[in-house]
C-alpha cells in the first residue's frame, strides 16, 4: 500500500481499527515471552540477578531513540510534504517517546545503584539521554502552548528537527567519550558481542515493546483525529447555532 | 541587497540600544547572577575562583536567553515583520542580519562585562582573558541557536517563557565546550580541542539558526 493511501484519515481509521488490537496482542505475547525467557536466562556472573532489568531498560532506550527519529521523519513530513497525518503522528508519538525515555532513565537508575554504587553519575550517555528527555518535554510543551494544531505542529516539527542533533550524540556517546556506561554490544558492525542466551530474550522483549509502541501510537493517532473532528464539528455547530 | 541587510542590522541595533528595556538588561541580569553566587556558596574566594569561570558561563548563557523573544516579537507587534517577509531577498539572510544585530547589542556587552565580573569572583588574570575570549567565540552560538526559539515564539504568541526552556537543552554542548575551553586557555593552551569544538559549534549554529528561523517564520504566516 503506498504512503499516499495513508494520507486519507478515513483509510487510516479503518487500518487503526484492525491494527490496535493486533499489535496490542503481539505486544502482550512477546513481552510476556521475553520477560519469561529473561528470567530463564543465566544470571550475570558479576551483577547476578540485577542485570535482568536489562530486558526492560535496553528496549526502552532503543525505543526512546527510535521514536525521536520517527518524530524527526514526521517533522519532515509536516514541513516538506505537508502530509496530513504527519503532524498527527508526531503529536501522538511525543508523549509515548517521553514515557519510554523516562522508563529508560528510571530503570537505569535502579540498575546503577547496585552495579555502580550510585543512582546517577554525570556520564556522557546518561547526560545525553537526560537531554533527550528534556527535548521530548520541550516538544510536548510546544504542543500544549496553543490550541491551533496546525501552528503547533509546525513549531513542534522545527524544534524536533533542530533537536535531532542530540540523537547521534546519544548513540555514539559511549564511543566518543570514555564512559561508565558499557559500549554498544548488539548493533555493531562486527556482530553482537552478547551471548545468544541473553540476546534472544532481549530481542524478543524489544520486539514486544516495539509492537506496544505501534499499538499505542495507532490508538493515540486515532484519538487525535477524532479530537480534531469533534473540535471542527463543535465549531460548526456553534456557527449554525449563533 | 547588501545595503538592505546593512539597514536591517543598523535598525535593529539602534532599536536594541536606544529603546528601553533592551540591551542593558542582559548585563544587569548577568551582574545579578554573579552577585548572588557568593551568597549561595559562601564568600570563600578560593572556591569562588575555582568555579568562577563556569559561573560566568552560566550567567552569560542565562542572560543571553533573556531577550530572545524580542528579536521578532517587536517586529510582529508593529507589522514590520510582514514587510520583511515580503521583501525580495532571502529570509535566511534577514534572520541572520537580525541575529547579528541582537548579538552586538546583547552578546557583546556580556563578553566585555565578563572580565570585570570575574574580578569579583577572584579569577586569575589569565582566566579573565580566557573567559572573555571563549565567550566571544561562544556567545554567537547561543544567539543563533536562540534565533530558532525566537522564531517559534512568533508562531505561538503565548510561548514567551517557553523559548528559554526549549533553547536551554540545546545549549548544553556550547556550555560544556565553553567551560572546558576556558579552563584549557587559562592553563595557556589557547587553541585546545574544546576551543576548536566551540568555534565549530558557533559556525554550525550560524548556518542552522537562520535556516530554521526562516522556515519557522514562513510557516507562521501561511
Amino acid at each position: 500500500m503506498p504512503l499516499t493511501d495513508l494520507a486519507n484519515p478515513h483509510r487510516f481509521m479503518q487500518l487503526a481499527r484492525v491494527g490496535v488490537p493486533a499489535f496490542a496482542m503481539i505486544a502482550a505475547i512477546l513481552i510476556a515471552l521475553g520477560l519469561y525467557l529473561g528470567f530463564r536466562a543465566p544470571a550475570d556472573s558479576l551483577q547476578g540477578n540485577a542485570a535482568r532489568i536489562m530486558y526492560i531498560h535496553v528496549p526502552s532506550a532503543w525505543l526512546a531513540l527510535g521514536i525521536y527519529t520517527l518524530m524527526a521523519i514526521t517533522a519532515l513530513g509536516t514541513l516538506v510534504w505537508r502530509h496530513p497525518l504527519a503532524d498527527v503522528a508526531g503529536k501522538a508519538a511525543a508523549p509515548i517517546g517521553a514515557a519510554f525515555c523516562l522508563m529508560c532513565l528510571l530503570t537505569g537508575m535502579l540498575w546503577g545503584r547496585p552495579s555502580w554504587g550510585a543512582y546517577w553519575v554525570w556520564d556522557a550517555r546518561l547526560t545525553s539521554v537526560l537531554v533527550l528527555f528534556l527535548l521530548y518535554l520541550g516538544v510536548l510543551a510546544l504542543w500544549w502552548a496553543t490550541d491551533d494544531p496546525l501552528r503547533a505542529g509546525r513549531a513542534a516539527a522545527i524544534l524536533t528537527l533542530v533537536g535531532f542533533i542530540n540523537v547521534p550524540i546519544v548513540k555514539f556517546s559511549v564511543d566518543w567519550w570514555n564512559t561508565l556506561h558499557q559500549p554498544a554490544s548488539v548493533f555493531r558492525l562486527d556482530g553482537p558481542t552478547i551471548h545468544p542466551d541473553i540476546l534472544t530474550p532481549l530481542l524478543v522483549s524489544a520486539t514486544g515493546f516495539a509492537a506496544l509502541f505501534v499499538a499505542l501510537l495507532l490508538a493515540a493517532m486515532r484519538n487525535e483525529i477524532l479530537r480534531r473532528r469533534v473540535q471542527t464539528l463543535t465549531l460548526l455547530a456553534a456557527v449554525k447555532g449563533g | 541587497m547588501r545595503e538592505a541587510l546593512h539597514a536591517i542590522f543598523a535598525r535593529d541595533l539602534k532599536l536594541a540600544l536606544r529603546a528601553g528595556g533592551g540591551a542593558g538588561i542582559g548585563v544587569m541580569f548577568f551582574l545579578a547572577v554573579v552577585v548572588i553566587t557568593p551568597f549561595a556558596i559562601g564568600p570563600d574566594i578560593k572556591l569562588l575562583a575555582r568555579v568562577g569561570a563556569a559561573e560566568l558561563w552560566i550567567g552569560a548563557l542565562l542572560a543571553s536567553l533573556l531577550g530572545l523573544d524580542r528579536i521578532f516579537a517587536v517586529d510582529q507587534e508593529d507589522g514590520s515583520l510582514d514587510l520583511l517577509l515580503m521583501a525580495p531577498m532571502p529570509l535566511t539572510l534577514i534572520a541572520a542580519a537580525k541575529a547579528t544585530a541582537h548579538w552586538c547589542a546583547t552578546g557583546l556587552p556580556l563578553v566585555i562585562a565578563a572580565p570585570l565580573l570575574g574580578l569579583l569572583l577572584g579569577l586569575e588574570p589569565a582566566a579573565l582573558g580566557a573567559v572573555a575570549l571563549t565567550l566571544l567565540v561562544g556567545t554567537p552560538a547561543l544567539t543563533f541557536l536562540g534565533l530558532v526559539g525566537a522564531s517559534l515564539s512568533v508562531m505561538l504568541p503565548r510561548a514567551g517563557m517557553l523559548v528559554a526552556v526549549l533553547v536551554l537543552p540545546l545549549a548544553i554542548p556550547v556550555l560544556i565546550f565553553g567551560v572546558a575551553a576556558t579552563e584549557a586557555a587559562s592553563r595557556g593552551e589557547l587553541f585546545s580541542a574544546p576551543f576548536r569544538l566551540l568555534l565549530a559549534l558557533s559556525l554550525f549554529f550560524l548556518v542552522l539558526g537562520p535556516i530554521a528561523a526562516a522556515a519557522a517564520l514562513r510557516h507562521a504566516r501561511d
